[in-house]
């Protein structure tokens, strides 16, 4: 069986004014069906970029790169993958429901296909109600989860999310971390998560890719063997706590303060 | 009370106290309506003592336009203090705003109702001195004519006005408005799609909004005729690049997590325009439809004054003011004045239909 | 250079079109004129060579236009009539007149309607909704009207071009003077800054940029007023004259190259308020485009 993402010496450089900047060099990793992935890292490593070449936003210069063993354009044009951005990015001009079934309607679903599967996304991130609400009447949260539910509308195995928490304070954070935990749970999606939250990461994932900057590279992959069932409070236990420090020791290695902006 | 009301309230009370003694000089019984809104207006100083309600301010004002504007031909020539009364009522409107804009100041965002009443009563002001000083202090009506004679006349040559309406309105504008903002916005999407012609045409485009396009109404004349198609050319010339600009920049505004968002769909070109790129434009469309409306009016009638059929608001205009006839004139800008409100206004009204989620329509943060 | 490669082609190609055009639309006349002199087979070349020489064409060559332009500015005395400098001086200097007044009055009143809710709220509905009204139209009138009580010349004109530059400036002032965000303002306010302080060194710097971008405005909106009023008074002289006239006699070519002056005259302004701009928003560090 193949690895839903493998890469193999990937490389890029962005081309810029003030000449190339490294963003992603000799990245090596696989990402096996059903895994919760994170990456971390400061700015400016590449978590991003590394998500975006996933996703073809971005090209790869050097190395190779395979999603689900093909080519990251032809996985786009299959529909791979739902991509979840750091900011909600739902169309104000549409309603709630009618964002959940975008892609939907450029996939070409019927529109009783298109209403049995708005609903059942809606239900599954807990939105039930608020269908024919427009996103600028609903808080930053719920933005946030209208845009998972349109990431997870047209079943892609795949979810890749771009720090989709930053901007929410920590409480609504921590709810939304159990809520995806449950969810990745119940749908067995493989999931690609960039976070800067060392908290974050270590409470989610199965396996934590740490990042370091200039240039862009994997410095550590850590796999998790917290139980798959994760209360809250599993932030304080002595495992939970020994996996939080190797990721620091990992970033604290790659990471010199001195270059830091 | 604020310094400024307690100014406006000093001199509005002083003024109208000299104003009566001066109006003894006359005989009692003329213009009794004028002396007692002068010793009303006398009386309101007792505000310095017992706290005045802002309406008394609102029905002083009113009762002082209404004095004024029945006793204009009391005195002939008017004496001066006829001319203090028009300011103490004055004094008294301006109060009065000053007031209920300071009441109402907490919410901002209430246009409705109150605050409406603002800019009511400064337009009715504006009339009544307009009124009061042309017909008062015998203006020449070839310089202002009285608005009431306007008025007069709107009534009297309506035949005449509706047939200018039609020719210019309804056969010129709208067509060259449809014709003009139409082929804009098409060219808009085709110049959209190469870089190279974007880059080659917008700095032109935008070029041409700046320049006196109206210039070409005698060319458009010599091709197109003396009728209205040549009115309608001019139109498509002025509205075509404004469109043009606007929707260029418009099909630019979506943010490119958003674009991001439908190239992760793997959504076509069409897809992408249809879903994404056009609603995000709406609200710089609708900007040169607005744009749009008072150019294309402003077209139609400056076009005319290079030669029409003898019907038409700017033919009206020019030969109006050849012969003198100036509240004919002037009744032919009202009536362009209120078309091009209404078309403006219907455009508006369209817009918070359409780009209802726009920040700028729905009053919130983006 | 990278960016005037496409607007030079895009240029080429309009002014291929146009002498493209110019044999189609003068061809019906040409044909009849050359009937008449018993002209036939007239080869293509020479027949396009003849649509681009004729005295009244529907629609000149682009060598015609700037021809006459030449003929009538550099050639001509700069005090004769038939100057395009002359004309051009005029309008220019009522639109110049008007849009300094136009400026500063929309200043002042902007200043005022930020300063004065009362005034806010009675003057705003007013200035905005007469921006949709077709005030342009009346422009031939006021100057009637003002010259029927001897005030003649530059002054009715400028006033015309001030009333249009006015409407721009106010409401882009307007903005800009509120543009300042409340956190912006609450820091004068722990400063217990006067409100004239607050005015100089926070409200008037923040509506700089908006002020040049209505001025860019004012200043064209301002040439057209000064050219459409100049359309009463055939005898004041000015562009707008020189179309009205040109369009009276049939001149095509006098027509255009009026047409193309007032073009120039507007660019050049707009160009000039564009410099200005530079200079200061560089001045005051603000990001250039």
């Amino acid at each position: 069986m193949t690895s839903v993402v493998s890469a193999t010496n990937l490389g890029l450089t962005f081309k810029t004014n003030d000449g190339d900047v490294v963003a992603l060099s000799d990245v090596n990793l696989t990402i096996e069906k059903g895994e919760f992935v994170s990456f971390i890292g400061p700015s400016g490593c590449g978590k991003t970029t590394f998500l975006r070449t996933i996703a073809d936003l971005e090209r790869p210069t050097s190395g190779s790169l395979t999603i689900n063993g093909q080519a990251p354009e032809r996985a786009r044009k299959d529909r791979a993958y739902g991509y979840v951005f750091q900011a909600p990015a739902l169309y104000p001009w549409r309603t709630i429901e009618k964002n959940v079934a975008l892609p939907l309607e450029i996939m070409g679903y019927t529109s009783a296909q298109q209403a049995e599967r708005v609903k059942r996304t809606m239900d599954l991130v807990n939105l039930a109600g608020f269908e024919k609400k427009y996103p600028w009447q609903l808080s930053g949260g719920m933005q946030q989860r209208a845009s998972i539910a349109r990431a997870l509308s047209f079943d892609a195995d795949l979810l890749l999310m771009d720090e989709p928490f930053g901007a929410l304070d920590e409480i609504v954070r921590d709810h939304l971390n159990s809520e995806l935990l449950k969810l990745w749970d119940r749908t067995g999606k493989t999931i690609c998560f960039v976070t800067h939250s060392i908290p974050e990461a270590v409470y989610l994932s199965t396996k934590i890719v740490v990042m370091s900057p200039r240039p862009g590279r994997v410095t550590d992959v850590i796999e998790s063997d917290l139980p798959g069932e994760r209360p809250l409070d599993i932030r304080e236990t002595p495992e939970f706590l020994a996996i939080a420090a190797r990721v620091r020791d990992g970033l604290r290695a790659g990471h010199s303060y001195e270059e830091a902006l | 009370m604020s310094q400024l009301q307690y100014f406006l309230a000093l001199v509005a009370g002083g003024l109208a106290t000299a104003a009566l003694a001066y109006s003894f000089v006359t005989p009692f019984e003329q213009a009794l309506l004028l002396k007692a809104f002068l010793a009303l207006g006398c009386l309101s100083l007792i505000r310095f003592f017992v706290p005045l309600g802002l309406w008394v301010d609102g029905a002083l004002a009113l009762l002082g336009a209404v004095a004024v504007l029945t006793s204009i031909g009391a005195f002939v020539p008017p004496l001066p203090f006829f001319w203090m009364a028009v300011v103490v009522a004055w004094l008294f409107a301006w109060l009065f705003v000053e007031r209920l804009s300071k009441s109402l100041a907490p919410r901002l965002s209430d246009n409705a109702g109150l605050g409406l009443l603002i800019p009511v009563v400064f337009g009715a002001a504006l009339l009544v001195i307009w009124e009061v000083v042309t017909r008062g202090a015998n203006v020449p009506p070839v310089l202002l004519p009285a608005p009431s004679a306007i008025g007069a006349q709107l009534a009297n040559s309506a035949p005449i006005l509706w047939a200018d309406f039609v020719q210019t309105f309804i056969k010129s504008v709208l067509p060259g408005f449809a014709i003009g903002c139409l082929s804009g916005l098409v060219v808009a999407i085709l110049v959209d799609r190469s870089p190279f012609l974007k880059a080659g045409l917008l700095p032109i485009g935008n070029f041409m909004s700046a320049l006196p396009i109206i210039g070409i109404a005698p060319i458009m004349v010599m091709w197109f005729g003396f009728d209205w198609q040549s009115k309608a050319a001019v139109v498509v010339a002025m509205t075509f690049f404004p469109m043009l600009v606007n929707t260029v920049a418009g099909l630019n505004a979506s943010s490119s997590i958003e674009r991001d968002l439908m190239r992760t769909y793997a959504a076509d070109y069409w897809q992408t325009l249809l879903k994404l790129r056009l609603p995000a434009a709406g609200p710089f469309i609708f900007n040169a439809l607005k744009i749009n409306s008072t150019l294309a009016l402003i077209g139609a009638i400056v076009a005319e004054f290079f030669g029409t059929p003898v019907v038409g608001m700017g033919f009206r205009i020019s030969t109006g003011v050849g012969r003198l006839a100036i509240d004919l004139v002037w009744a032919e800008i009202a009536v362009a004045a209120i078309a091009g409100s209404a078309f403006y206004g219907v455009i508006a009204l369209i817009e918070r239909g359409v780009t209802f989620w726009h920040p700028s329509v729905r009053g919130g943060r983006a | 250079m990278r960016r005037a490669g496409p607007v030079i082609v895009v240029l080429l190609a309009i002014i291929v079109v146009w002498y493209a055009a110019a044999i189609g639309m003068n061809a019906p006349w040409q044909t009849t004129l050359n009937t008449r002199a018993n002209l036939t087979d007239v080869p293509f070349t020479e027949f396009a060579l003849q649509t681009w020489a004729q005295d009244r064409p529907v629609l000149p060559a682009p060598h015609q236009v700037v021809g006459e332009i030449w003929n009538a500015t550099v050639a001509l005395e700069l005090t004769s009539k038939r100057s395009l400098a002359y004309h051009g001086w005029i309008t220019l200097s009522s639109t110049l007149l008007g849009f300094v007044l136009g400026t500063a009055l929309g200043v002042v009143l902007a200043v005022f309607i930020v300063h004065n809710e009362a005034a806010n709220r009675s003057l705003m509905p007013w200035i905005i909704a007469s921006q949709t009204i077709p005030i342009l139209a009346i422009a031939p009138m006021v100057v009637v009207g003002l010259g029927s009580v001897g005030i003649t010349g530059t002054v009715p004109r400028a006033l015309i071009s001030m009333y249009l530059s006015f409407f721009p400036v106010v409401v882009g002032m307007v903005k800009g003077l509120r543009s300042p965000e409340s956190i912006q303002l609450d820091l004068m306010h722990t400063y217990d800054a006067s409100p004239w302080q607050t005015f100089w060194k926070l409200r008037w710097p923040a509506a700089m940029p908006i002020l040049f971008a209505s001025m860019k405005v004012g200043i064209a909106i301002s040439l057209v007023g000064a050219v459409v009023s100049e359309l009463s008074n055939a005898a004041g002289g000015g562009l707008g004259v020189r179309l009205l006239t040109g369009s009276y006699n049939g001149q095509t070519i006098q027509i255009w190259a009026a047409l193309f002056i007032a073009a120039a005259l507007a660019a050049i302004l707009v160009m000039i308020v564009g410099a200005a701009e530079r200079m200061v928003n560089a001045r005051m560090g603000v990001r250039p485009a």
